[in-house]
């Protein structure tokens, strides 16, 4: 499977995508990167006249890349229709992340077991430095049994 | 290990996945992880992998399948740890 077909596969429209490039993907994890528009919407109101990318936002950039990416990934011989429900996370902030700048995203896979995936992850800037960083787990649900 | 002493580890196990107080005060072999503790299908996959390291064996998918209350359960850990004893 192609980093191209996974980020096909991706449910999110484009005004909640937080994933530009996949550049790595196997068994055990996955590396992409997102530049965040100083367009986006959130940016008008987080905060008034002083934008910085909300932790919801990197926490949400960071399991797109590292859990459903993954996710479908791993999925890819068994099930394509398949959706990713987020069920845990423990993130921690360490530095802020503007408007315009590009991230990459590291997931490392903890287990998969029973339909759910459970990854390490950590967001760097394009100084190298960690953003934030944390664990996330989701369970796959297969939309034919709801 | 019986039965008892295995539901009492379970106890301890499922504890920390369920606000149900009420119930996990008075769990015995008919409460149910779903219906009674309120446990989610993520939690449950938790309480598997606890039930696996406190337990040292090993649970298969057909297994898992089945543990959705303290009696299935018990007996599947019953059977998995007699048969590591036979080994």
């Amino acid at each position: 499977m192609t980093t191209n077909e996974i980020l096909a596969q991706l449910p999110y429209g484009k005004s909640f995508l937080f994933v530009d490039e996949l550049l790595q993907i196997d068994e055990n994890g996955a590396v992409g990167t997102f530049t965040y528009d100083k367009g986006l919407s959130f940016y008008e109101s987080h905060f008034k006249n002083h934008p910085v990318t909300p932790a919801v936002i990197l926490t949400e950039t960071m399991a797109q890349i590292g859990l459903v990416c993954l996710g479908i990934y791993l999925l890819k011989d068994i099930d394509q229709d398949v959706s990713i429900a987020m069920t845990s996370n423990a993130i921690d902030f360490l530095k802020p992340v503007y408007p315009g700048e590009k991230v990459t995203v590291t997931s490392e896979k903890i287990y998969f077991r029973f339909n759910k995936l459970s990854c390490k992850v950590k967001m760097e800037n394009t100084a190298g430095e960690v953003v934030c960083k944390g664990n996330i787990s989701g369970m796959l649900i297969s939309k034919n049994n709801g | 290990m019986n039965k008892e002493q295995i539901i009492e580890n379970l106890k301890t196990i499922v504890q920390p996945y369920s606000e149900e107080t009420s119930a996990l005060a008075h769990i015995d072999e008919n409460t149910d992880f779903i219906n009674d503790l309120k446990i989610n299908s993520a939690n449950l996959v938790d309480i598997i992998l606890d039930i696996e390291e406190k337990f040292n064996i090993e649970i298969d998918n057909d297994s898992m399948a089945k543990m959705l209350n303290v009696k299935a359960t018990t007996e599947i850990i019953a059977a998995k740890l007699e048969a590591r004893a036979g080994q």
